[in-house]
């Protein structure tokens, strides 16, 4: 190909920017929008600029009880985010050899991810129920029930988040040099202190990326918690419930913060990322250089 | 290490992952099967063999011939959406990943723009679907742009809470799914075939259909899988967007959980998860999806 760009090009990258403004900008419309003044509705134009709506979020007053439900679902977003990591990295290093039942496992966790939500939440739900039917029949009377947010809540968004995992690990293991491994175990390194000091490192960025998508796919996810989360409600839930009700900005601020936290979890990942990369970089191979 | 023993260190490792699906989908989708084939009442399921799920569901289909019953035509409407949804995110998603793929030479600006697609998939679907209200709403930029440009004298109402601000946000949120496993397969493409193609005298668009497209088709696939997948069993963006009116598959299922006649819901989990498996694996025979990690 010739160094001057194809009129193909042009048309293309109007095309992509036109996509990215798609993308972007409605989620900018409404970040503006709850900056909206005290007397402003819900659509354009701003009627002054304040943060009355961010105060009404926080001080809970219109919306109930958002406090509650965010530190919900902080909470389990970083529980869905360790379990996300701790088994998609163990399961990633079991694929490397055949074990009984790898195809099997990798079947269901594409099934997993492709099964429409409503069907695994519906099925979690369902679980749970006839387990509490179950605790109650035997003789504990005052058994409420064993649905809850650690319990069927976490164990719906694991459904979700492990595909994720257990693909990016794929992906990372694909691209791995196994001759790395030889050479530790060659030198007398047992199988924990090559995988310590020698695997974990080359991987550790792609694994905070499995954590990255752990946590996020959690602090979003919507269709599979709709039935297994109990009684209360995480952020996501909320809002859903929000859109039918709510016709003042407060829901906009609310939007804002939730997007606040999934951007700043996106760039501290990405930051931690780019460190580690540099750092393998410096501490890297010698490759090249020489005799020592 | 011996072999056995190593194979057994695998399957440990590879144990915890396959205990939660066991607990949280295998069973529960067995669950889902077993329930559909009991009986209810107004308050609570009863657990004797009864398809009152399922004729419930199909209740007047044959009756009411010629005429189409609620179930067909809500499975009717959520294929049309379906397909509609396919077909836009399958252009857009193709020629984002075309452009990245091809066009976009510097790795690092690749990755760039690529993360620059990503972001959104990492922030609330929710939030991206409130997001088009201030746009499209009756007082909205559109209606307002439309009409100081002296276009229409009424608000557009079919702007939003209709099928087409569904479909719009569907496109909006879900083809990123299209975008990721297209651009996947074109960087595999060896770009010495393409050079091939120029060389033998064949025009850009001859090399698109005849070289670029045959080798993509597995992300193509892939890609579709997800998308239709996703939209078949979708309520919440066929419930926030089309203002709780639109019917769908998965809203069946919904409505049926909220009157607590979770056999009805049940049966309709698994026609629905036969259609969706129908789908799957016509598309499948076209690619093995294995081969392509």
């Amino acid at each position: 190909m010739s160094e001057r760009r194809p009129r193909s090009f042009y048309f293309l990258a109007a095309f992509f920017s036109a996509y990215v403004l798609f993308l972007y900008g409605p989620m900018f419309a409404i970040y503006i929008l709850s900056f909206q003044g005290p007397d402003g509705g819900l659509t354009f134009p701003m009627n002054g600029v304040s943060l009355v709506w961010f105060g009404k979020v926080f001080s809970g007053s219109g919306i109930v009880d958002i406090g509650a439900a965010f530190k919900r679902s902080l909470q389990l977003g970083l529980v869905v985010m360790v379990l996300t990591v701790v088994l998609s990295v163990s399961a990633g290093l079991a694929f490397r050899r055949s074990f009984r039942g790898a195809t099997l496992l990798f079947y269901v966790a594409i099934a997993s991810l492709i099964m429409p939500s409503i069907i695994t939440s519906l099925g979690i739900a369902l679980e749970f129920r006839l387990l509490d039917d179950f605790i109650i029949k035997s003789g504990a009377a005052n058994w409420t029930t064993a649905m809850g947010l650690f319990t069927s809540g976490l164990g719906a968004h694991l459904t979700w988040t492990l595909p994720f995992g257990l693909l990016i690990m794929f992906a990372i293991f694909n691209r791995f040099d196994g001759r790395l491994e030889e050479a530790a175990r060659d030198l007398g390194a047992t199988p924990w202190q090559t995988f310590r000091h020698v695997v974990l490192p080359i991987i550790l960025p792609s694994v905070v990326g499995i954590g990255l998508f752990g946590f996020t796919l959690s602090w979003d996810e919507l269709a599979r918690s709709s039935q297994t989360i109990g009684s209360v409600n995480t952020l996501p839930l909320e809002l859903q419930g929000l859109t039918t009700t709510v016709t003042k900005p407060d829901i906009y601020a609310l939007g804002t913060l939730t997007s606040a936290v999934s951007f700043l979890v996106i760039l501290s990942a990405l930051v931690v990322i780019l460190v580690l990369q540099a750092r393998q970089r410096r501490h890297g191979s010698d490759a090249g250089k020489g005799m020592v | 290490m011996t072999q056995d023993r190593k194979t057994f260190v695998a399957w440990l490792q590879a144990a915890p992952m396959m205990l939660v699906f066991a607990l949280f989908f295998l069973l529960p989708l067995l669950f889902v099967t077993i329930v559909s084939a009991w009986d209810y009442n107004e308050y609570e399921m009863i657990p004797a063999f009864s398809l009152r799920g399922y004729t419930d569901t199909f209740e007047g289909c044959i009756a009411d011939l010629p005429n189409l019953c609620t179930i067909l035509k809500t499975y009717l409407n959520t294929l049309k959406l379906c397909l509609l949804t396919w077909g836009l995110t399958l252009l857009i998603g193709f020629t984002v990943a075309y452009f990245l793929a091809f066009h976009v030479r510097s790795k690092t600006w690749q990755i760039v723009l690529t993360l620059l697609c990503t972001i959104p998939f990492w922030t609330s679907n929710v939030i991206r679907m409130i997001a088009w209200i201030p746009l499209l709403g009756r007082n909205g930029l559109v209606n307002r742009g439309l009409e100081g440009a002296g276009l229409i004298k009424q608000p557009l109402e079919w702007l939003l809470f209709s099928e087409f601000s569904v479909v719009l946000a569907l496109v909006h949120l879900f083809t990123f799914f299209m975008v990721v496993p297209i651009f996947n397969s074109m960087i595999r493409i060896d770009k010495r075939l393409i050079e091939a193609a120029y060389d033998a005298g064949a025009s850009g668009w001859q090399t698109l259909v005849n070289v670029i497209i045959p080798l993509t088709k597995p992300g193509i696939v892939i890609g579709s899988i997800f998308v239709i997948t996703i939209v078949m069993g979708d309520f919440v963006t066929i419930g926030v967007m089309g203002g709780q009116q639109i019917a769908s598959a998965g809203k069946i299922i919904e409505s049926r959980l909220n009157a607590l006649q979770f056999p009805a819901a049940a049966a309709n989990a698994v026609i629905l998860l036969g259609v969706t498996i129908l789908i799957i694996s016509a598309l499948t025979r076209i690619v093995d999806i294995r081969k392509e990690l």
